[in-house]
């Protein structure tokens, strides 16, 4: 049970925003994939669950070629791997509860009832008992995260995607979400990719940190070893110091 | 970069290509939703609520055009015909232009307006805010999820709204009829029925089930392909209103010059 990354390359137009990511993301692990803003971190999350096809390069996950799968694979895969939103991307015509067991709605056999519990079970790990009825628009910013994250567990996912979990967020709420990502870690035991700005959080959940840099992974490692590493753009990232950047071009 | 003579068809070439890459981008987009129609447990459930949403909230905003329409057609057709014509053609005149015209074609151009750009906006908004890929992740299709029923129910739906359009309008034109132009119901009747040809409704339901299907294919459309944010979703938008009724009245000449 891993993700994969094998020499990712993708392109709009001129640009070429993944230039050959490897990255090997392992069972039960939760990497925190860090960079700058533009730099292809969502392209790249994107790319592992087939939003976006790679121009060249492979996403492996738990053994099955990502881009070789045909609609009916993929879509059995997509069960397997929740994904969370930046800004949540919940349904704005549907409660709570419907949002949340919209995914639910695609296992065949299961009775509303099932659904029901299953969907309480999620709302549940997320701190939101009793909001089953209130629609996106009456919740805060973290409470739609915390749906968003309630919405991708609730398919009880093998893998999870965290697409800026923290952006926008007050200190405390960030702290409440870095905590639910530790608790779906601990308690559903899923591998976890998270696209991170905030260095804090990554050093919270991240077994290990994976810079992106210039299209390519330019460092990994623990947060033990980001931390004492010498390299300049590493430096300059995590210490928030565009001087030594300079000095890196 | 192009100069002089070189300028304006460097500009041809590429609004040529544009519009091809637009064509090409429309015919995968088409296969692409006629193979989600195998997923019928996906888009049947939807397809009711959509055929509420924009076949029957359409009917009054329809009925009411077609009234008003009804209403002119009565009176400038007595106007027209004073003296030279006996004013039971008033009659003929209502019905036929109704039945197989203004009924379809008024509610086709008001539904472009009204369910075009609600397709558009709403889709485009779902594009940009990520719910899209939000379902392809939780393992829907897009495509039977959203444009399926959408399509469908336009498809369904138009004929009705326009029947309800072309016998309402009839029923406005016999009321002015009766009270303002001294047309008795018989003689207003005997004007509906003279050249009245039950193919001329199968005509009528026809036109408006092809701008059922244009306009609300041309709404997925626009809505699901939109890239950026709130100013590409409002450009969508008129994109789908605009091609819509143009191609509504693309539409209403190619069915009067095969079927007439």
């Amino acid at each position: 049970m891993s993700i994969v990354l094998e020499g990712v390359r993708k392109s709009f137009g001129d640009r070429v925003v993944l230039d050959g990511v490897s990255l090997e993301v392992r069972e039960g692990e939760t990497v925190v994939l860090i960079g700058f803003s533009g730099s292809g971190k969502s392209v790249l999350l994107k790319t592992i669950i087939g939003l976006i096809h790679p121009d060249s390069g492979e996403v492996v996950i738990d053994g099955r070629r990502v881009g070789s799968l045909r609609r009916e694979e993929l879509h059995a895969l997509r069960r397997e791997v929740g994904y969370v939103f930046q800004f949540a991307a919940l349904f704005d015509s549907m409660t709570v509860a419907e949002n949340v067991g919209m995914g639910l709605r695609r296992i065949r056999g299961l009775t509303e009832v099932q659904l029901r519990d299953r969907v309480a079970e999620a709302l549940h790990l997320v701190e939101l008992d009793g909001y089953e009825d209130r629609y996106p628009s009456q919740l805060s910013g973290g409470q739609r995260k915390r749906v968003g994250l309630a919405r991708a567990i609730a398919m009880r996912p093998k893998y999870l995607l965290y697409d800026e979990p923290t952006t926008g967020l007050d200190p405390v709420t960030k702290a409440v979400i870095d905590r639910l990502i530790l608790k779906m870690d601990r308690e559903l035991g899923v591998t976890s990719l998270v696209v991170t700005h905030d260095m804090e959080s990554a050093y919270r959940i991240g077994d290990r940190i994976a810079l992106l840099y210039d299209g390519r992974i330019r460092f990994v490692g623990t947060p033990a070893e980001i931390r004492a590493s010498d390299d300049r753009v590493v430096r300059a990232f995590i210490g928030g110091l565009p001087e030594l950047m300079q000095e890196a071009l | 970069m192009a100069t002089g003579l070189g300028a304006p068809l460097a500009w041809v070439g590429r609004s040529a290509l544009e519009i091809s890459a637009g064509f090409g981008r429309f015919g995968v987009f088409t296969a692409r939703a006629v193979r989600a129609l195998a997923d019928v447990g996906t888009w049947g459930r939807q397809l009711i609520v959509q055929m509420a949403r924009l076949g029957v909230d359409s009917i009054p905003i329809a009925l009411f055009i077609a009234a008003f329409t009804g209403i002119v057609l009565a009176l400038q057709a007595s106007y027209t015909f004073t003296g030279a014509v006996p004013l039971y053609f008033v009659g003929v005149l209502v019905a036929k232009t109704m039945i197989l015209e203004l009924g379809p074609v008024l509610t086709g151009l008001a539904l472009a307006g009204r369910v075009g750009a609600n397709i558009a906006a709403e889709l485009g908004t779902m594009r940009v805010t990520e719910q899209i890929d939000a379902l392809e992740t939780l393992a829907y299709d897009p495509l039977a999820y959203l444009v399926v029923p959408r399509v469908l129910a336009g498809v369904v739906m138009f004929p009705i709204v326009v029947a309800f359009a072309d016998a309402i309008g009839i029923a406005a034109g016999w009321i002015t009829s009766l009270y303002l132009l001294d047309l008795s119901t018989p003689e207003f009747m005997r004007g509906v029925r003279l050249f009245f040809d039950p193919f001329d409704v199968r005509y009528s339901l026809i036109k408006a089930t092809s701008f059922g299907l244009v306009v609300t294919a041309i709404g997925c459309f626009f809505g699901y392909t939109v890239s950026g944010g709130a100013a590409a979703v409002g450009r969508a938008t008129t994109r789908a209103v605009v091609v819509g009724s143009m191609l509504i009245l693309v539409l209403d000449a190619f069915w009067a010059a095969t079927l007439l």
